[in-house]
């Protein structure tokens, strides 16, 4: 069987579950939190650009080019964000972080 | 079987298990290095779809600035990774679970609707000509705001990490400018064999 839509699909899914899985088990440490929403859009990445090719349409790469933009702001302002709270805190245990009784 | 088919399980196999490394490595410097390994098998399989563009751009942006980014942050702050680790095997059973769930849901979802439409006509422009055609008269506003959400994102990121130090000599060129020749330089007469004290 040839490689075909399907199994970009089947290969997105898979790396989003993983993504999400990442999230359960790395519950404590924001870095890996982080990590884990990156697969996950690199899982939406995948999606998209598979649909665009098979759809014959381009628009889908351009929109993976601005999730790509976003994911970089994202992870720029997120570590950047962590770095204020470890100098404050001395950790990024996630359990700690509940000032604001949320 | 073909060639084409075999590099595409090759790098699927490679994303899946470069993924499955990034969740489970002991070590989080491993993880960022699982993760850059992900970030380049997936720009191989845009290379063998016809995204070369996006390959590039996932090759530059996230191996070279993100995946860095993360190695950054994680060999600089000093925290106890192994002790945040250890009740993570507490939550196991409702990750998978949640996890086995949504794998489900997917592909039940991919296997029942058939997506395919064949095969596709081969481009006829190249990959990025076409891009750079869409992004620059369709996309031009989205364009705009994601430079502007990029700059968001720097200054954003300079405010949050600046800290003022205390204790450090700075140069003010307000006060330098505001100096004026009577309060820097005094003219004294010394009184030979006495010194200017």
């Amino acid at each position: 069987m040839a490689v075909g839509l399907n199994h970009y699909l089947v290969l997105g899914a898979m790396l989003f579950t993983i993504g999400i899985l990442g999230i359960f088990l790395n519950r404590r440490n924001v870095i890996l939190i982080m990590m884990s929403i990156e697969l996950v859009l690199l899982a939406v990445n995948v999606n998209l650009v598979a649909f665009s090719r098979f759809m014959g349409h381009v628009d889908g790469q351009i929109i993976t080019f601005f999730v790509m933009t976003v994911a970089a702001a994202e992870a720029a302002i997120g570590l950047a964000i962590l770095v204020a709270f470890f100098r404050n805190r001395a950790t990024i245990d996630v359990e700690e972080i509940d000032s604001m009784k949320g | 079987m073909m060639v084409a088919d075999m590099i595409f399980y090759l790098f699927a196999a490679l994303t899946v298990l470069a993924a499955l490394g990034v969740v489970g490595s002991p070590n989080p410097v491993h993880s960022v290095l699982f993760l850059v390994l992900a970030f380049f098998s997936t720009a191989g399989l845009f290379v063998l779809i016809g995204a070369e563009f996006l390959a590039a751009i996932l090759v530059m942006v996230y191996m070279g600035a993100v995946a860095i980014l993360f190695l950054f942050v994680v060999m600089m702050l000093d925290v106890d990774f192994a002790r945040l680790r250890h009740e993570g095997v507490r939550y196991l059973p409702i990750g998978l679970t949640v996890g086995a769930v949504m794998l489900m849901e997917l592909g039940l979802m991919v296997a029942h609707h058939r997506l395919d439409h064949g095969t596709v006509a081969t481009n006829t422009v190249d990959n990025t000509f076409a891009i750079g055609q869409a992004l620059y008269t369709r996309y031009l506003y989205p364009f705009e705001v994601a430079s502007l959400i990029l700059l968001v994102a720097l200054i954003g990121a300079v405010a949050l990490t600046h800290r003022e130090r205390k204790h450090v000599r700075r140069q003010d060129i307000a006060k330098q400018l505001a100096r004026t020749r009577e309060d820097a330089v005094e003219l004294r007469k010394v009184v030979s064999g006495e010194g200017a004290s």
